[in-house]
């Protein structure tokens, strides 16, 4: 079942055209990946499916409604979630108190209730504190919740940062780059995490350069060069596919 | 736990201070320079929670101290209306500007928000000042009334002053603590820490950076229009960019982004300018370079330095408890002693 799909979707900074065309289709409950050279429009087209950019033709439909035009934090109320490169995370701060904000937009409490102290506001942050430790768990990370961000690794820090999307309630989970800068034996650890958010219904989109671990855990992969989608399929079709091996050794891949 | 009883304690015991001020002093001038300190402090908490806690510093902080101060001082003076009427209706019209200011001021960001604040406060400054027939221009405004009685209560004297300006601070600071501490003040903070990625945690931004600017204007102009009642006298120069460094500063010395900061800060610097009177503008000679070693080795002012002096004080302690573990431990240091063994 298509559950999230983009047609024609471009984007152009003023000449350079940094998504060409693009139509992708994303499966519910299946690990997806986008691959690609650097500077192929990777982060961009995440950027364009989670509101950050508007495309400048081209539509993105969600559940069959479409999201082109809607606002990033509008798109993440209506399930969808992402990490970025860099995590972003509060330093200063503990593990715990980074990622309860991200329950924030499944409560309606205001202002007026913070300086009330309504029982409506104490019902919710409970519930918030609550969805915090859950996802903490989910992703292993319940021992280190009172830490400061700043005196994580990078692997816990990037756990973290799957934690604070999976607060949201997402049902389906971008991410960039999430195992960059990572060791082989925590890339692994990563990959076992991103199984088991598939595992439990969320569907998950990634991109990564860390080739072996996309192979090992993509359903379908789809493969971006300059800006244009130049081959889409499961991983032993991509890894046979000629055009992909020209975009990355360059040249032709007859040798 | 304990540290919340702790600072429930410091809290009483400040407040409990602060009330029998007046009564320990015997002295008129210090409870007057104490109730300048305390109606300064309400405009820093408004500079406090948009600059500390959202991360957007706004240098027309005096404009919108001004507009507080001048609507109750034109709606008393000029229209005659009773007192608590125009106080009141000062602090909305000091909104509904902010909130019109807000609406442009946030299409900027960062530098450019401080820059386009900046040249905002000269504007509000330049309009009280050439506006004569409004304002009274270089004039001022003289004869703006006490606050009137509220029943049997009369706010003629100092003190009866002081306690009026004691009662706002205390209100504003319970309504900074219970924001900071609610969900909605994480909301601010994850604005603070990263806009782009409190977008993707749904977070609508611009709502809540135009929530925040106006509460911080409402700030100043509670804060500016106790002043005009305190002082009775109010000229163009209240409006001045020098005010805004002058609550900046007093934020930056307190703590920018901490609860105390302001109170800190306010009382410091105020009591050593005053202190420092014969000086004149050589103060200046001192004070520059104390902010500016302030600002490089301790960002978070002294409410700062202090509060990760002692955290790191509490981790020690925790550590050497793990070392020489005793019969009563908390669960965190148990919890912590299976890790280092596990490691």
């Amino acid at each position: 079942m298509i559950f999230l799909e983009t047609k024609n979707l471009t984007k152009k900074f003023g000449g350079l055209v940094a998504v060409n065309n693009v139509d992708f289709a994303i499966e519910k409950g299946k690990i997806n990946a986008i691959i690609g050279p650097n500077g192929a429009g990777k982060s961009t087209f995440f950027n364009l499916i989670s509101g950050f950019h508007r495309p400048s033709s081209g539509s993105v439909i969600f559940n069959g409604r479409e999201i082109t035009t809607l606002p990033s934090d509008k798109i993440a109320k209506l399930g969808i979630a992402r990490t970025f490169q860099t995590t972003n995370l509060f330093e200063q701060s503990t593990v715990l108190d980074n990622v309860i904000v991200g329950h924030r937009l499944r409560t309606k409490s205001n202002l007026l209730d913070a300086i009330l102290r309504t029982p409506r506001l104490k019902a919710e942050e409970a519930q918030c504190r609550e969805k915090a430790m859950e996802v903490l768990e989910f992703v292993d990370l319940k021992n280190v919740a009172t830490k400061l961000v700043g005196g994580l690794t990078q692997e816990e820090k990037k756990r973290t940062a799957f934690a604070l999307a999976l607060a949201t309630n997402p049902e389906i989970v971008f991410l960039d780059e999430p195992a960059a800068g990572v060791n082989p034996d925590e890339t692994e650890g990563l990959a076992e995490l991103m199984k088991k958010m598939a595992s439990t219904g969320i569907t998950v989109c990634l991109i990564e350069h860390k080739m072996q671990m996309i192979m090992s855990i993509a359903d379908k992969i789809m493969v971006l060069n300059y800006g244009e989608k130049i081959a889409e399929g499961r991983p032993e079709e991509i890894r046979n596919n000629e055009m992909v091996i020209k975009a990355y050794l360059g040249g032709s891949a007859i040798a | 736990m304990a540290k919340i009883f702790k600072q429930r304690n410091m809290i009483s015991l400040l407040i409990v201070v602060a009330v029998l001020f007046p009564l320990i002093t015997n002295n008129t001038y210090y409870v007057h320079v104490m109730t300048l300190s305390f109606i300064w402090m309400i405009g820093v908490y408004g500079l406090n929670l948009l600059a500390g806690y959202t991360g957007y510093l706004s240098l027309a902080h005096a404009g919108f101290f001004a507009i507080g101060a001048y609507s109750i001082g034109i709606l008393t003076v000029k229209a005659g209306m009773n007192f608590w009427g125009a106080f009141i209706l000062s602090l909305l019209i000091t909104c509904v500007i902010g909130l019109v200011v807000g609406l442009i001021a946030f299409r900027t960001k960062e530098h450019f928000f401080a820059i386009y604040t900046l040249c905002l406060g000269y504007i509000l400054y330049l309009i009280i000042d050439k506006w004569d027939s409004l304002t009274e221009g270089v004039r001022g405004l003289i004869g703006i009334p006490a606050p009137a009685s509220i029943g049997p209560i009369k706010f003629e004297t100092e003190i009866s002053h002081y306690y009026l300006v004691l009662f706002f601070l205390l209100l504003v600071v319970l309504i900074m603590y219970r924001i900071i501490h609610s969900l909605t003040g994480r909301t601010y903070i994850a604005i603070r820490n990263s806009e782009d990625l409190a977008k993707t945690i749904g977070i609508s931004t611009m709502k809540n950076k135009l929530t925040v600017f106006v509460l911080s204007t409402f700030f100043a102009g509670l804060s500016g229009a106790l002043y005009a009642s305190f002082v009775r006298f109010i000229g163009p120069d209240i409006g001045a960019i020098s005010i805004t460094f002058d609550l900046l500063t007093y934020l930056l010395v307190g703590g920018i982004g901490t609860l105390s900061g302001p109170l800190v800060g306010t009382t410091l610097i105020v009591w050593l300018s005053q202190q420092l009177q014969g000086f004149q503008e050589y103060r200046m000679l001192i004070f520059g370079p104390v902010l500016t070693l302030l600002v490089i080795f301790y960002p978070r002012g002294i409410v700062g330095a202090v509060s990760s002096w002692y955290t790191k004080l509490i981790s020690k302690k925790d550590h050497q408890r793990i070392l020489r573990p005793t019969k009563v431990r908390s669960g965190a240091s148990i919890e912590a002693e299976k890790e280092v063994k596990e490691g």
